[in-house]
């Protein structure tokens, strides 16, 4: 079938499936100037999860490629107390508002869809703008879970710093990436060559942010964008610097990406949150992991309001402990490692990050039987 | 979730934009934006916000970049060696379809 | 030949929620461990609730009645492109004809009112009911009314059920390895309008509803293709995905989809793109999956664009002796494994 490329671009679709073809083929020759098998490459970001998975990308990769998702999707490390805040606040009448894929996260013992069915008024929202309308067409209480990394955080403190109505507050659970990637690299025994980072979030935050921690931890690090093309060129950039041993920056999404990013945005970012350490769900404690709202928000900041108790790791039911995302995500271990896999930890019922992320290592595991290694049936 | 995705500015009212979606219109706040925006400009769309006026010569430029990237990891001598592989599978007495 | 494991259907839970009502696994596992568990077996040539098909056929004669029942509980009740009243008919009429009965011997159509109704709003569902009747060629021939007080129920809920004869019953199970999948138009188009009419999207484009009574369409293919006509089913909750993985399930071989194939509307893809969801996965009320003999593949698309409703129809896809039960996506760049949808995501969708 042929592409219209002209129109492609003009909708800033960039699929053209000679291009990849191409793409494919550098990568594949130049991994193979590596010098060793497999490289280990890891992004960080649920929307190229979901970008990798719709295209089939993985199919196409060369084996010699180890692309592990890392702790990128804002839902499935939401930790499960963070969870269980919101649904105590829906099981006390208020109305809790979130992004789609949240409500169906299990807390530590149920989901916002099982309060939902409970009677609670939960309410999935495309924008948190749609949840201060709501707050203005009622009196009851609406607070927004606020969910997602830096790239979802602007929006919401967008709206409050533009006014909202007295019945609206925030729980954020809003998360910074940048600290996850460091913790991972920062392993003795990681197996991470390389990183690309995700380019949305590099759309607010720029580029320079990630040259400390590439010379620190001597890894190259690759702004990709999400079309097909951007993900495959990204890739082929950071093994010719993982072959080269640069541990550089490179910005392959200039179009969105510039060096210092949005100021505009990260000036509302910061005047309203501010970074604390927090519990990422299967992973580890991720210093600055977490953004909360500053003191001066106190009267917005749902966890004042509702005088919500701050939970700590030690509450946490033991079976979390055996948990061993954190080891999966860095390469070190393999779902089958994982005593919960297949038994306590399923699809329907996840624990950690990998099952909860529909690209999660584990939940390919057990979807599929395995890795979907369908190499070979690429044309 | 209305995830990063990029649209075409249609009108600005104030810190509103409509914007095209190739197919669909939506309301986008322009609070976030790094850049005044107007109509017929790109923008990338995060749940209901512009987080990026996207420059017309940054499109453009896209698949240069795949292009030159291609170029600096050897497309060119494969395309080199193809012709030489076929070159090479031609019988000495110059027999066959070609 | 790569054979994949297949995860067991969930336990069944305490309570009922939404999921259960979604066309998916939650709903396949409440439906097999609870609602047919120890049902009596029907005749050996019958088709009855075991075989969860479209509907269910009892031997009579030289031929089968068919039988098939539809609760509709759509929110709006009216939407782009058509209303409850338009897909209470619809649903039913295309459950016959999914199973090989096209010619409708008679529908009954039930409903339960809430308190309060207007009935203005009455009169112009009455209205679709007959105008999709029509279409059909079909006749309501007996139903109930029931109003339940103010807040008991949401609306309106129609029931109807549908009764036909046919002489060959098609199946959803038919499917062999080199058979190819043919679906009658574009997807996605009833459930994208359901979503932009519930006005969370704030979208403006022209999202309608594929709605429509079908079994003059199916009937045209039919007399195409004969025998060759191996299986068919409507992708409604859960979309195509849902549907070719019954199919792929109960035929015991894998489907390869060609992504590039798939009919979409501009909008709808649009849509779906701006809110992170595929097309394949979203319901339809106006179309059908018809797994097709190859010898027979090109007499029954040609029949399929001559009819007023099969304009768009495409060839999408091919059963294989690999993967089975599984559905593979060839997306143009690479293949990748669709995972089975755990139904239809949004909640009263038909």
């Amino acid at each position: 079938m042929a592409t219209d490329r002209h129109a492609e671009t003009a909708q800033l679709k960039f699929r053209d499936p000679q291009r990849a073809a191409q793409l494919r083929a550098a990568i594949e020759r130049t991994v193979a100037e590596v010098g060793h098998a497999p490289v280990t490459i890891m992004h960080v970001c649920g929307s190229h999860e979901q970008a990798i998975a719709k295209f089939g990308l993985r199919s196409i990769l060369p084996p010699a490629i180890d692309l592990i998702m890392g702790p990128g999707c804002p839902v499935c490390i939401t930790d499960m107390p963070e969870v269980d805040e919101a649904v105590a606040l829906s099981a006390r009448g208020v109305r809790v508002a979130t992004y789609g894929d949240m409500i169906r996260v299990p807390g530590t013992t149920k989901s916002l869809a099982d309060a939902q069915a409970d009677g609670a008024r939960v309410h999935v929202v495309y924008s948190v703008a749609q949840a201060v309308e709501m707050a203005r067409t009622t009196t009851d209480e609406v607070v927004f879970f606020a969910t997602g990394f830096e790239t979802t955080a602007v929006a919401t403190a967008a709206v409050l710093l533009a006014g909202t109505p007295h019945n609206f507050s925030v729980l954020s659970a809003h998360k910074y990436v940048p600290p996850a990637m460091e913790l991972v690299a920062s392993l003795p025994d990681t197996r991470i060559e390389g990183f690309l980072a995700a380019g949305h979030a590099a759309t607010i935050t720029g580029w320079r942010l990630f040259e400390p921690m590439a010379r620190k931890y001597h890894t190259p690090i690759v702004v990709a964008g999400f079309e097909p093309l951007d993900i495959l060129a990204a890739i082929l950039r950071l093994v010719e610097l993982v072959r080269d041993r640069r541990a550089e920056v490179v910005n392959m999404y200039p179009r969105c990406v510039s060096p210092d990013g949005n100021r505009n945005a990260l000036d509302q970012m910061w005047r309203v949150f501010e970074l604390t350490g927090g519990h990422w769900r299967g992973i580890a404690w991720v210093p600055d992991g977490n953004l909360q709202l500053r003191a001066e928000w106190a009267h917005v900041d749902a966890r004042t309001r509702f005088g919500l108790g701050v939970r700590t790791r030690d509450d946490q039911p033991a079976v979390v402990t055996d948990c061993i995302c954190g080891e999966i995500m860095i390469g070190r271990a393999a779902p089958t490692d994982c005593t919960l896999f297949g038994t306590t930890c399923l699809p329907e019922s996840p624990v950690g990050a990998c099952m909860v992320s529909s690209e999660g290592t584990c939940r390919i595991w057990y979807q599929y039987g395995g890795q979907p290694n369908l190499a070979g049936t690429a044309r | 979730m209305c995830l990063g995705v990029p649209g075409r500015v249609v009108e600005v009212n104030g810190l509103v934009a409509t914007v095209d979606f190739w197919g669909v219109r939506r309301q986008v706040h322009l609070e976030l934006v790094d850049e005044p925006v107007k109509a017929g400009d790109y923008i990338l769309n995060h749940v209901g916000f512009a987080i990026r006026r996207i420059p017309e010569e940054d499109v453009e430029g896209t698949l240069a970049l795949y292009e030159e990237l291609l170029k600096e990891a050897g497309q060119d001598d494969l395309m080199a060696a193809d012709v030489r592989g076929e070159m090479a599978a031609i019988p000495p007495e110059g027999h066959g379809n070609r | 030949m790569t054979t994949l494991r297949r995860p067991p259907l969930p336990r069944i839970d305490d309570r009922v929620t939404l999921k259960h009502g979604a066309g998916g696994r939650a709903m396949r596992a409440l439906i097999q461990g609870l609602f047919a568990k120890g049902a009596p077996p029907v005749s050996d040539d019958s088709i009855g609730l075991a075989a969860l098909d479209d509907g269910a056929a009892l031997r009579l004669g030289d031929g089968w009645i068919v039988l098939t029942t539809d609760s509709h509980v759509v929110q709006p009740i009216v939407f782009p492109g058509g209303d409850i009243g338009r897909l209470a008919v619809s649903g039913t009429v295309n459950d016959l004809a999914m199973m090989g009965a096209t010619e409708v011997l008679g529908l009954t159509c039930a409903v339960i009112i809430e308190e309060g109704f207007p009935t203005a709003q009455l009169e112009r569902l009455h209205a679709s009911v007959r105008e999709a009747c029509e279409e059909a060629g079909a006749t309501i021939v007996t139903g109930d009314t029931k109003v339940m007080g103010r807040g008991e129920i949401d609306g309106i809920v129609f029931n109807t059920a549908g009764v036909a004869f046919t002489r060959r019953v098609v199946r959803d199970n038919g499917l062999r390895p080199g058979d190819r999948i043919i679906v009658t138009g574009t997807v996605g188009d009833h459930g994208m309008a359901i979503m932009a009419a519930r006005h969370q999207l704030s979208l403006e484009g022209d999202l309608r509803s594929d709605v429509a009574p079908i079994n003059g369409l199916v009937r045209a293919a039919m007399r195409a293709g004969g025998e060759g006509v191996a299986a068919m089913k409507d992708p409604t909750r859960g979309g195509v995905s849902s549907a070719l993985h019954e199919m792929a399930q109960k035929s015991g071989v894998g489907v390869i989809i060609d992504e590039l194939a798939l009919p979409v509307r501009a909008e709808v893809r649009a849509a779906a793109e701006l809110l992170g969801l595929e097309p394949l996965l979203i319901a339809n009320e106006g179309k059908a999956l018809i797994a097709v003999r190859r010898e027979v593949e090109a007499a029954v698309l040609d029949a399929l664009r001559a009819h007023p409703l099969g304009r768009d129809a495409a060839v999408i896809g091919t059963a294989v002796d690999e993967f089975h039960g599984s559905v593979v996506l060839d997306t143009g760049l690479g293949r990748r494994l669709l995972a089975e949808p755990e139904g239809e995501p949004l909640p009263r969708i038909c």
